[in-house]
C-alpha cells in the first residue's frame, strides 16, 4: 500500500471521530502540571462533562506541555482559543457549563501576551495540541508523512542533502552541524550501523527534551527513522534518564504504537526498510550525556567517556558506526523533509538555523518552555517573553549552557542567541537551559554551585577534572566564606585553565566555564570577598563580608 | 603471526627534530624511539590505552587542542612539541593534584625510591603542593595471604583493573563510585582475601605505579616492582589470537 494513502486512511478516520465534538477540552498532561495535580483535573472535567449530559459533544483529553508552566496547570478549550491558568479540579464544573456561554473569566489566562506571540513552534508545534499517548493524533498533524515520503520517494542521499541545507546544528550543545555527521557515518562501511538518542538531559534548571518526549514522543521516533534510513542504521537506541519515568512510558507506548501500525518494525511502508528503537535508561550519571560514556554505558559497561578519535561516526555502539542526536535535534527532522531544507534555512540567522527550545527557570516570571528563532536576543527572552524578574531586586544575570555554559550580565543582554555570540560571551547555547538570577544571587555561590555538580559528577577517570574540580571547589568554598586570599585566587584561575585544557572529555573541559565566566563580569564580587592581605593584622577587607 | 601489513611510512618534526614514522606509531612511542622524554604514568607497555593521566599531552602545531601522546598517532608533516613551559607547569599541576588527593608521604612507604609517581615529581621539578590535602579516608584491605591494597596511595591509573582483565583474564579489580569517590575495587567490593576470581599472580603488584599495591612483610623502601615480563604476555596472547 502507498504510504501517503494508508497515513491519509488513518487521519481522515481521526478527524471524523473528532468531529463529533463540538469542544475539546485540552488539559496538560505533561510533568509540570501534573506535578501539581496528577490526573484530578482530568477526572474532574471528564465526570463534569458526563454530569451535564455533554459526553458526545464535549471531549476532554490529555495534551503535552502548553509552555507557561509558572500558570500550571493549564487548560484549553478549542474553538475559541481560550487559556485557563492555575486550574484546580473544583472548577472543572465552571469551565464546562461555560463551554457555549462565557468563559471563567478569573481562570483566563492571556494567550496574547508575548509569551505566546512571540514563539515560533516547529519542534514544539504539537506540544499541547495533540493527546501524545495517540499516535492517530500526531498522523493527523501530519505525522510520519516525512518518514513515507524520505522511504519512498528519496534517495538516502537526498535525505542527507535536506538536512545539510537546512543548516540545522545539533541542539544537545556542541552544535555540530547535523548534515556533516549524517553524512559521515553515512560514508562508514559497515554491515552494521547505529542510531542513537541522546536524552540524557541533565543540566540542572533544564527540561526540554523530557517535554518533548512527553508532549511529542512520535516526533522523535519519526526524525531516528529517517536518520537511519538516511545512514544505513536499522537499530536505534534511546538512552534516557531514568529520572523521566513518565517520558519513559510515553516513549515505551509510542514505540508499541509505532510497530503496531508498522511505521517501525520491518518493512516500513513495505518498502523492504527496517528500523527498530529500543530504550536504554541511563543510573543517574550526568557524564553519560558525554557520547562515548553514553555508547559505553548502553553497552552494559562503566560510563566513562574515553578519548576521541576514534568518533562514533567511525568507531561507536560495539565499534561500529554510530550517529548520536540529541532528542531536540531528531524533533526537528520530520519538519525539514516535509517542509524541505529551504524552509527551515529561512528561520534564524546566518550561521545558526532554524529555532531553539528554552527552559526558562530561576527568578523569572514567566518559567516555563518557550521556541523561538535562532537570532532573538536574550533581552527579548527574558524581559519580554520571559516577563522580567519575579523580585524587586532586578535582573543580574542569565546563566545558559549549564554546568557548562556562563553567566551572561545585564550589559550583554542585546546579544541574539546563537552559536557564535553567545561563545564569544564565553558562554554556550548549550542544550537550552536558562536560569535567570537578580541582583540577591551571589555570583561566587552561583559558581561554587556549579562546581559542586560537576565535582559529584566527574567519573573520576581523568586526574585534571577528577581533582581539579573537587580542589576549586574548595577553593571556591573558601572564598565565599570569606576566608580566600588573593593567592588563592590566583590558584583557582590557574586550575580553570589546567582543567580546561587537559581534561579528557567535555565535561572537564567545560567545567570551569561558570568560574571564568563569573570571574570575567563579576570579578569585583570574588574581591569584596578575600581576606585583605595588606593590612597588617591580616582582616577582612571592611565591606561586611567577613564569615 | 598474521601477515605482516604494510605500512606507509611518514616524516614529522618533534621538538624540531625530524622523525620518520610508520603511520601506526603513535607520538609517545616515536619520541621513546628518537630518545626525547614524555612523561606517563597510566599507560604501561602490554596493556590497553586508556589516556587518563593526560601527562603525556603534547602541542600539535595547528590544532587548538592538546592531544594525549599515547594515542595521537604520526600524520605527514606533523609538528609536535613536547616540552613547552605550559606543558611543563600543567604536568606540574597534575602531579600536584595527585598528591593532593591521597596520602603520598614518600618517607614512610615501602615504594620509597621505587615509585613512579616520586620519581615523575622529582624529574618535573614538583617540589610543593600548594593544594590543601583533600584528606579522605580509604580502606586498606590487608585480607589477602600475599598482598595488601591501600587506596590511600592509589592514583587510579587502572594498571591493575586493565593486567587483570587483559592478561590474566580474571578481572577481579575494577573501579567503583565516580569523582574523587571512585576507589579500585575487588569482586563485587568485597574483601581481596575472600575473591573467587582472584589467582594470586600478582601481576597487579607488579605493574602498580606506586605503594599502592604491594607484597606483605615488605619495610619502607623495599617494595621493588618490575613490570618487564609485561611486553612479552601481551605479545603471546596476540600471537594465540
Amino acid at each position: 500500500m502507498i504510504p501517503q494513502e494508508e497515513l491519509a486512511k488513518i487521519a481522515s478516520a481521526e478527524k471524523e471521530k473528532q468531529s463529533k465534538f463540538e469542544y475539546q477540552i485540552r488539559v496538560c498532561m505533561a510533568a509540570g502540571c501534573l506535578s501539581q495535580h496528577k490526573d484530578q483535573i482530568k477526572l474532574a472535567l471528564e465526570a463534569a462533562v458526563k454530569e451535564q449530559g455533554l459526553e458526545d459533544t464535549v471531549k476532554v483529553k490529555g495534551v503535552g506541555c502548553m509552555g507557561l508552566c509558572a500558570q500550571g496547570p493549564l487548560v484549553s478549550v478549542e474553538p475559541g482559543n481560550i487559556l485557563y491558568e492555575k486550574v484546580s479540579p473544583a472548577d472543572a464544573a465552571e469551565i464546562v457549563a461555560g463551554l457555549d456561554k462565557k468563559p471563567v473569566e478569573r481562570l483566563r489566562c492571556d494567550n496574547q501576551q508575548p509569551f505566546f506571540t512571540r514563539q515560533v513552534r516547529v519542534v514544539l508545534e504539537n506540544s499541547g495540541v495533540i493527546d501524545p499517548e495517540n499516535i492517530e493524533e500526531y498522523i493527523t498533524a501530519d505525522g510520519y508523512e516525512a518518514l513515507g515520503q524520505a522511504l519512498t520517494e528519496m534517495s538516502p542521499a537526498q535525505v542527507i542533502d535536506e538536512i545539510v541545507a537546512s543548516g540545522l546544528r545539533g541542539r544537545g550543545g556542541g552544535g555540530y552541524p547535523t548534515g556533516l555527521k549524517w553524512s559521515t557515518v553515512a560514508k562508514a562501511i559497515s554491515d552494521r550501523k547505529y542510531v542513537v538518542c541522546n536524552a540524557d538531559e541533565g543540566d540542572p534548571g533544564a527540561f526540554m527534551d523530557r517535554s518533548v518526549l512527553e508532549s511529542d514522543p512520535h516526533r522523535v521516533l519519526e526524525g531516528m527513522a529517517i536518520a537511519g534510513y538516511a545512514i544505513g542504521a536499522n537499530m536505534g537506541y534511546v538512552y534516557c534518564r531514568a529520572e523521566y519515568p513518565l517520558a519513559i512510558e510515553r516513549l515505551k507506548q509510542a514505540i508499541r504504537q509505532a510497530k503496531r501500525l508498522h511505521l517501525l518494525g520491518e518493512s516500513i511502508f513495505g518498502t523492504g526498510f527496517n528500523f527498530d528503537v529500543e530504550i536504554r535508561l541511563g543510573a543517574g550519571a550526568f557524564v553519560c550525556g558525554e557520547e562515548t560514556a553514553l555508547m559505553a554505558s548502553i553497552e552494559g559497561r562503566r560510563g566513562s567517556p574515553r578519548p576521541r578519535p576514534p568518533y562514533p561516526s567511525d568507531h561507536g555502539l560495539w565499534g561500529e558506526p554510530t550517529l548520536i542526536n540529541n532528542v531536540e535535534t531528531y524533533a526537528n527532522v520530520a519538519p525539514i523533509i516535509r517542509n524541505g531544507g529551504a524552509w527551515f534555512a529561512g528561520i534564524g540567522t546566518e550561521s545558526s538555523k532554524g529555532t531553539k527550545v528554552f527552559a526558562l527557570a530561576g527568578q523569572i516570571k514567566n518559567t516555563g518552555l518557550i521556541e523561538v528563532p535562532m537570532g532573538t536576543t536574550l533581552r527579548e527572552i527574558v524581559e519580554e517573553i520571559g516577563g522580567g524578574t519575579t523580585t524587586e531586586a532586578g535582573f543580574k544575570a542569565v546563566q545558559t549552557g549549564g554546568p557548562s555554559g556562563g553567566c551572561i550580565p545585564e550589559k550583554h543582554l542585546d546579544t541574539p542567541v546563537d552559536y557564535a555570540s553567545l561563545a564569544k560571551l564565553g558562554s554556550i547555547m548549550g542544550s537550552g537551559g536558562m536560569i535567570v538570577m537578580d541582583h540577591t544571587s551571589s555570583m561566587v555561590d552561583v559558581a561554587r554551585y556549579f562546581m559542586e555538580f560537576c565535582m559529584s559528577e566527574s567519573c573520576g577517570k581523568c586526574i585534571p577534572c577528577r581533582v581539579g574540580t573537587a580542589q576549586m571547589y574548595n577553593l571556591l568554598t573558601k572564598i565565599a566564606k570569606g576566608n580566600g586570599t588573593i593567592r588563592d585566587l590566583e590558584l583557582l584561575e590557574q586550575l580553570c585553565d589546567l582543567v580546561r585544557s587537559t581534561s579528557l572529555c567535555g565535561l572537564g573541559q567545560s567545567a570551569p566555564n561558570p568560574v571564568l565566566s563569573t570571574l570575567r563580569y563579576f570579578r569585583e564580587e570574588y574581591l569584596a570577598k578575600l581576606v585583605d592581605t595588606t593590612s597588617p593584622n591580616g582582616k577582612t577587607a571592611p565591606d561586611g563580608h567577613a564569615s | 603471526m598474521a601477515t605482516a601489513v604494510r605500512s606507509r611510512i611518514r616524516t614529522l618534526k618533534i621538538d624540531g627534530r625530524d622523525v620518520s614514522a610508520r603511520e601506526d606509531e603513535t607520538i609517545l612511542e616515536l619520541a621513546e624511539e628518537n630518545g626525547i622524554f614524555i612523561p606517563t604514568l597510566c599507560r604501561i607497555e602490554g596493556l590497553s590505552l586508556v589516556g587518563a593521566c593526560r601527562l603525556c599531552l603534547v602541542e600539535v602545531a595547528g590544532m587548538n587542542k592538546l592531544v594525549p601522546a599515547c594515542l595521537t598517532y604520526a600524520t605527514e608533516g606533523m609538528e609536535v612539541f613536547t616540552d613547552s613551559e605550559r606543558l611543563r607547569n600543567y604536568r606540574r599541576m597534575i602531579l600536584e593534584l595527585l598528591f593532593s588527593e591521597g596520602n603520598h608521604i614518600c618517607a614512610i612507604c615501602v615504594s620509597n625510591g621505587k615509585c613512579e609517581l616520586q620519581a615523575l615529581a622529582q624529574r618535573l621539578g614538583m617540589d610543593h603542593v600548594r593544594f590543601a590535602n583533600l584528606q579522605q579516608e580509604r580502606l586498606v584491605d590487608m585480607t589477602h595471604e600475599r598482598f595488601v591494597v591501600d587506596r590511600n596511595r592509589c592514583i587510579l591509573c587502572a594498571r591493575c583493573v586493565r593486567v587483570c582483565d587483559e592478561i590474566e583474564w580474571a578481572h577481579t579489580w575494577d573501579i567503583k563510585g565516580r569523582g574523587v569517590d571512585a576507589r579500585v575495587i575487588t569482586d563485587l567490593d568485597t574483601p581481596w582475601g575472600e575473591s573467587d576470581t582472584c589467582t594470586s599472580c600478582g601481576k597487579c603488584v607488579r605493574v602498580c605505579p606506586v605503594g599502592a599495591i604491594v607484597e606483605k612483610g615488605r619495610a619502607v623502601g623495599e617494595m621493588a616492582k618490575r613490570h618487564d615480563f609485561l611486553p612479552h604476555l601481551a605479545k603471546m596472547r596476540e600471537a594465540k589470537k
